[in-house]
């Protein structure tokens, strides 16, 4: 069986799997970190975004081959500072505006909304309507207002 | 005239300004601290006057609905929860309910806290296993769960405050009356202080001894009324909520998935490569089930890759040959009639379509099973629990006792989590393969053989002379929608109590949830189904979404033909003051009337359920600049720029949770009206991803949203979770009908444009794209 490693929440991680298994099913079923949530596995419900090198992208739909052993893959479990448990500003956000509803899509939205306001800021505009509009996650307990509060906030303090 | 409905100055027991004084009997268990218990469902449900000044006779669902009955229901089992104060300080308490993103736990920790006068933080809520011993009273629907929980759990908690009290006044030789209590901390006069954990032991009994108490009226609520924050938020943010798949509690059960028919039941005929399949990488099991061929394996990539590399035959399904138009033809053809229009009158007719509807949440089904020759254990978001111990233990030819089950965090459910289809299939294949297993499905059969809310048809005639409405009859069919998850037992068993009488369960549930809040003289509301073998169920409410947009979109045709605005003429119509006063609310909140550009309107709507009421306001926008957006694999089309809700439940318990669910309300409806249905096509939903059944998603959204909760008028909670569905739903509808000059008759509105291609039949489940990275922003 192949072997593959990669930096996942700040440590070395090194696993076997073949080269095809998506990493959501690396992550879930072999490391056991369940943040990222199945809700698809075709790269559209956005359920299971995470972060690589900073950006974000949905590990449902990326063969485990394809991550270099340099790439920093973060989950929603490695976003709050290790030592302090401080909450990163978005995590915050989503606490102040009471975002969350069944929870279900919420690490993949935070995860998404903190690549967003990068992306606008690099972009050179901070995030908008227009930006919003762009954000693909699923919620089905329809928190899309509460999001879009929470974000403006976070970005913010971002 | 009153405000209320159900005036509850004339209830026994009670207080002139309208307060809550009665007391309510519990126990004190014998246990090494602190256990109180009440007995739930001890609580009689108050048959309401309804006031009509205008002679529409109340209708069943003003005397009584479906959530009473639920309540009424309960009364003879004799089943105890209980709160238990542990000597570090909290207050536990094992909710015989489903948490599916509602908030319940929230909204009972705050009940909790306040009896007890507790920081909120020091109340835990845990989801309680299946407890057959409750019968009625472990079932999560019909937005029932304040209703029968809020007398019994204060009940509950008033007792153990007061045994702790007393329990310091013994120890303090002082009189109770001497005793303040703070944040958990009893203080005497002279200064003495003592935790409610260092008290816990000592307030224990010995033995089992019946108490009464009278919980603190509700005029001093500092908690129950204020706006609260979720009590898992944190764990939701950090990652750490822990839904089905996320367990680690059962050693060995291993990602399981399931190869399911090309039409809906279809059934396995034979499997030629399973030999083959068995021995691919990781697979360590197959088998075939009664719903398809199941394969387990180390990880649910190779389950994927198993289940796609499976070759089956297929036997034929239970409706291979529906499609869309043949059901409606059926709807169409079993349409009771309508009465003949009186002399003199003049007669709006309409009829409207309504297609199927997925009711799939975000998680899909799932669930942990571990069956062994003579036990079983099953873990799984459950809102019916005892009846899938019940149904599984049938299955698996076990005794009920030998199955436990556990109920788990649900990912949203909206009417999908009152079936468990996934708990049953689970524990088939577990016991087939005589190994653990944890079971998901794949998104796409989650939509295809998932439960839906059913297509249905709804005839109107309404009535009108000299500017009055002098009658209203609907005729609503629809394809069969299933209660076989508990709520059928309970309507059978108090089948003779209910103000309907001789009806099957289905219109017993139209009866008990249909209530027309406009006094339009002699009203009519009848229920017809057509059984055709799909797999159905509610949808965040039952009929409620369809039959209120019809009717609402037939009132602004009334408005419009009787030369009336929508909001006065439904003003001088609603029956209820506290009806009127959220119109009110929302008209001035709303700004009703405001003057749009051409191609944009507001549109209006209300709703009265579940003992409350909410009114809409929308703006939607139908311009070609905005219907003609284009954002990859998505339905854009008109936009709701804004949404206002007003909404009454009698008593809100946490307005910030209420908000939240109203606010998810709002995207139901928005979804229901303009983008979101299934296609069937022989025997099959074509949908089979969320960028074909199009849920509203951001570019659909609202960028402005107010809700507004109404301060407690009945001073009793009425049902939240689904209340806000209909009139969203309805609003949105009336708002497009505005803007475009025509009213729309078929939902959602962009059905008849198939507006994706659909994924192949077979394998039932598409692979993985590889391509992520180049999607990473
Ligand atoms: S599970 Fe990855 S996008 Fe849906
Ligand atoms: S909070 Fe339930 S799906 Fe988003």
């Amino acid at each position: 069986m192949p072997q593959h490693t990669f930096i996942l929440n700040g440590a070395k991680v090194t696993v076997d799997a073949p080269d095809d298994l998506r990493l959501l099913w690396v992550l879930r079923d072999i490391l056991g970190v369940t943040g990222p949530k199945y809700g698809c596995g075709l790269d559209v419900c956005k359920a299971c975004t995470c972060h690589i090198n900073g950006k974000a992208f949905n590990p449902c739909s990326v063969p485990i081959s394809y991550i270099k052993p340099t790439d920093e893959i973060t989950t929603i479990e490695g976003l709050a500072d290790k030592k302090t448990g401080a909450l990163h500003p978005m995590q915050q956000a989503w606490l102040d505006y009471d975002v969350a509803q069944c929870g279900y899509c919420q690490p993949g939205q935070i995860m998404a909304a903190i690549a967003k306001v990068k992306q606008a800021r690099s972009a050179g505009h901070e995030i908008g309507e227009a930006d919003f509009d762009e954000i693909r996650n699923i919620c089905r307990c329809g928190t899309y207002f509460r999001i879009r509060e929470a974000v403006r906030s976070a970005a913010t303090k971002m | 005239m009153a405000d209320q409905g159900r005036s509850p100055r004339s209830a026994p027991g009670l207080e002139p300004d309208g307060t809550d004084r009665r007391r309510f009997l519990g126990y004190l268990l014998a246990a090494p601290t602190l256990v109180v218990a009440v007995q739930l469902g001890a609580e009689t449900a108050d048959p309401q006057m309804a006031e009509a000044a205008i002679p529409s006779p109340p209708e069943p669902a003003e005397l009584m609905d479906l959530g009473d009955v639920l309540t009424l229901a309960a009364l003879p089992t004799s089943s105890l929860i209980s709160i238990t104060m542990s000597p570090d300080g909290t207050a536990s308490f094992a909710l015989p309910r489903a948490e599916v993103g509602q908030g319940i736990t929230t909204a009972i920790a705050m009940l909790i806290a306040e009896e007890l006068d507790l920081p909120l933080d020091k109340v835990e809520i845990t989801l309680a296993d299946a407890r057959p011993e409750l019968v009625f009273n472990q079932f999560t629907g019909s937005s029932n769960t304040i209703r029968s929980m809020y007398h019994p759990v204060r009940t509950a908690a008033a007792i153990a405050r007061a045994r702790l009290l007393s329990t310091a006044a013994r120890q303090w030789s002082v009189p109770v009356s001497s005793l303040t209590v703070d944040q958990g901390v009893i203080k005497s006069k002279s200064g003495t202080t003592a935790t409610y954990g260092s008290l816990a032991v000592a307030a224990a009994s010995t033995r089992l001894t019946a108490v009464s108490a009278q919980p603190k009226p509700e005029s001093k609520f500092t908690l129950v009324g204020t706006p609260q924050n979720r009590i898992d938020a944190h764990d939701i943010v950090t990652g750490n909520k822990k839904f089905t798949l996320d367990l680690d509690v059962c050693p060995g059960a291993k990602p399981t998935m399931v190869r399911r028919p090309p039409t809906i039941n279809g059934t396995v005929e034979s499997v030629p490569n399973m030999a083959a399949v068995t021995s691919m990488p990781g697979i360590t099991d197959v088998a075939v089930v009664s719903t398809g061929v199941a394969v387990r394996g180390e990880t649910f990539g190779q389950c994927i890759d198993a289940v796609r590399a499976l070759k089956v035959t297929w036997g034929a399904g239970s409706v291979d040959g529906e499609s869309d138009d043949t059901v409606l033809r059926k709807l169409k053809a079993a349409t009771l009639p309508l009465a003949a229009p009186p002399l003199l009158t003049h007669s709006i007719d309409a009829e409207f379509v309504f297609a199927f509807a997925s009711n799939s949440a975000l998680e899909t089904n799932n669930a942990i099973a571990d069956v062994k020759p003579d036990r079983a254990e099953i873990w799984s978001g459950l809102k019916s629990p005892i009846d899938a111990q019940e149904t599984i233990a049938k299955k698996l030819g076990l005794p009920q006792h030998a199955v436990t089950v556990h109920v788990a965090q649900g990912g949203g459910s909206f009417g999908r989590k009152l079936f468990f289809d996934a708990a049953l299939e689970a524990a088939e294949i577990s016991q087939k393969m005589g190994r653990p297993v944890k079971l998901m499905w794949h998104r796409t059969d989650d939509f295809r053989h998932g439960r839906a809310h059913p297509m249905s048809y709804s005839r109107i005639r309404a009535n009108y002379a000299l500017g009055n409405v002098v009658s209203y009859e609907q005729r609503h069919t629809s394809v069969a929608t299933d209660f076989t998850h508990g709520l059928g037992e309970i309507l059978t068993a108090t089948a003779a109590k209910l103000p309907v009488g001789g009806l099957g369960f289905s219109e017993t549930v139209f009866e008990l949830t249909q209530e027309v809040p406009y006094n339009f003289g002699p009203t009519t509301q009848l229920l017809n189904e057509v059984p055709l073998k799909f797999h159905t169920g509610s949808m965040r409410d039952v009929y409620s979404p369809n039959v209120v947009c019809a009717r609402e979109l037939v009132v602004d045709q009334l408005a419009a033909t009787m030369g009336k605005d929508p909001v006065a003429f439904r003003r001088s119509f609603l029956k209820k003051g506290r009806y009127r006063a959220v119109l009110d609310k929302l008209a001035e909140v709303g700004q009703w009337g405001t003057s749009m550009p051409e191609g944009t309107a507001q549109g209006v709507a209300v709703h009265a359920e579940f003992k409350g009421c909410t009114a809409v306001l929308v703006e939607i926008d139908c311009r070609p600049e905005t219907t003609g957006r284009r954002i990859r694999d998505a339905v854009t089309g008109p936009r709701i720029t804004k949404a206002v809700m007003v909404v009454d439940v009698g008593r809100p318990i946490n307005p910030r949770g209420l908000e939240a669910q109203m606010l998810g309300c709002v995207n139901d409806g928005i979804g229901l009206a303009l983008t979101e249905s299934l296609h069937i096509q022989k025997g099959l939903p074509l949908e089979g991803s969320w960028d074909n059944f199009f849920y509203t998603r951001q570019w659909n959204t609202p960028a402005d949203v107010q809700i507004i909760v109404m301060p407690a008028t009945t001073g009793d909670p009425g049902g939240a979770g689904e209340l806000g569905v209909a009139g969203s739903f309805a609003a949105v509808a009336c708002a497009y009908a505005r803007a475009t000059g025509k009213m729309p008759t078929s939902f959602p509105i962009n059905h008849g444009t198939l507006s994706f291609d659909p994924l192949p039949r077979e394998p039932s489940i598409p692979q993985s794209p590889t391509d992520g990275l180049d999607y990473a922003y």
